[in-house]
């Protein structure tokens, strides 16, 4: 088995208001130093062993998992637990 | 003039959309369960608001992947008017069937609301009983409203008057103050305000009943013409 961790974020340059409200609470608890927060999303799927699980993960993102007009993804591949 | 409501789990503007074109506009309707939908033979798809899957991933996404997009797609290919509202306007995007993306509302709100709206193009077989520029007041009802595309897509929608509606105070932050879209067929309409709560007094509003008249008008003409 593997183990795909997929991060998705906004794309640079898209609104992210709810980064918006983090950094505020952030800075409020007096962190001053967080000058931006940007909020993403965390995905783990486990698959079977593969040869073309790279290329299924590409088209995994781009089909459903994110929406390549407002995001940006990446991931890794590792090792999974044997079930 | 016959109508499809397509429900997915977790529509629940279903039955207004429904009463909207049943009752208020007195035309034929049905609700389809989007599994069983079998689209052929209806004049006009109408997708309602709600939560589909509950709004999971994005909103609109998972039921963008449902086998009736398919059929949607071929609708849309022959020129069926097809309207989508709030949570199906969200679907039309994440399916391409309209260009663009929902981001959360500017304020991170839940707003529900009457919002004033302009008709920017009333050269549309959804618009055609509405003045260019008149002011119109429908509800709307989102969390996920900030309609974004990027500049590229937002002058071709400009270029092609594909701007149907702008709100008059842009509640959500959307681009442009974007608040429905139509495809460059013009067949394609997604909106985020509700049209279907508005269509008779007793609502606050019946501006929202010209939109499904300018549709029945415009089904008409093309069908005696056709005759």
């Amino acid at each position: 088995m593997k183990l795909v961790k997929v991060h998705i974020t906004l794309k640079e340059g898209v609104l992210d208001p709810q980064g918006k409200a983090v950094q505020g609470s952030l800075n409020t608890l007096g962190y001053d130093n967080v000058k931006e927060v940007r909020v993403g999303k965390y995905l783990e799927l486990t698959v079977n062993d593969d040869a073309n699980i790279e290329l299924e993960i590409e088209e995994m993102c781009n089909k459903l998992l994110a929406n390549p007009v407002i995001e940006n993804y990446s991931y890794t591949v590792e090792e999974g637990v044997a079930q | 003039m016959k109508f499809a409501v397509i429900v997915f789990p977790g529509s629940n503007c279903d039955r207004d959309m429904y009463y909207a074109a049943k009752d208020a506009l007195g035309e034929e309707a049905d609700m389809l369960w989007y599994q069983e939908a079998n689209l052929e033979g209806y004049d006009a798809i109408l997708l309602p608001g709600g939560f589909s899957y509950g709004d999971y991933l994005r909103s609109g996404a998972i039921a963008s992947t449902s086998d009736i997009v398919k059929q949607l797609r071929e609708q849309a290919d022959k020129g069926i008017p097809i309207l989508g509202v709030c949570n199906g306007f969200q679907i039309l995007l994440e399916s391409g069937l309209l260009p663009g993306a929902m981001l959360r509302n500017k304020n991170l709100k839940f707003m529900c609301h009457f919002e004033n709206l302009i008709v920017e193009n009333n050269d549309t077989l959804f618009t055609s009983k509405y003045e260019k520029d008149e002011v119109v007041s429908i509800p709307i009802a989102h969390h996920d409203g900030n309609y974004y595309c990027d500049e590229e897509t937002l002058a071709r929608l400009k270029e092609n008057n594909q701007i149907v509606f702008t709100y008059q105070n842009n509640p959500n932050g959307s681009v442009s103050d974007i608040a429905g879209i139509i495809n460059e067929q013009g067949n394609v309409l997604g909106m985020m305000p509700h049209p279907e709560r508005a269509v008779e007094a007793i609502l606050n509003s019946d501006d929202g009943l010209k939109l499904f008249q300018s549709m029945l008008e415009n089904w008409r003409e093309r069908y005696v013409a056709g005759a």
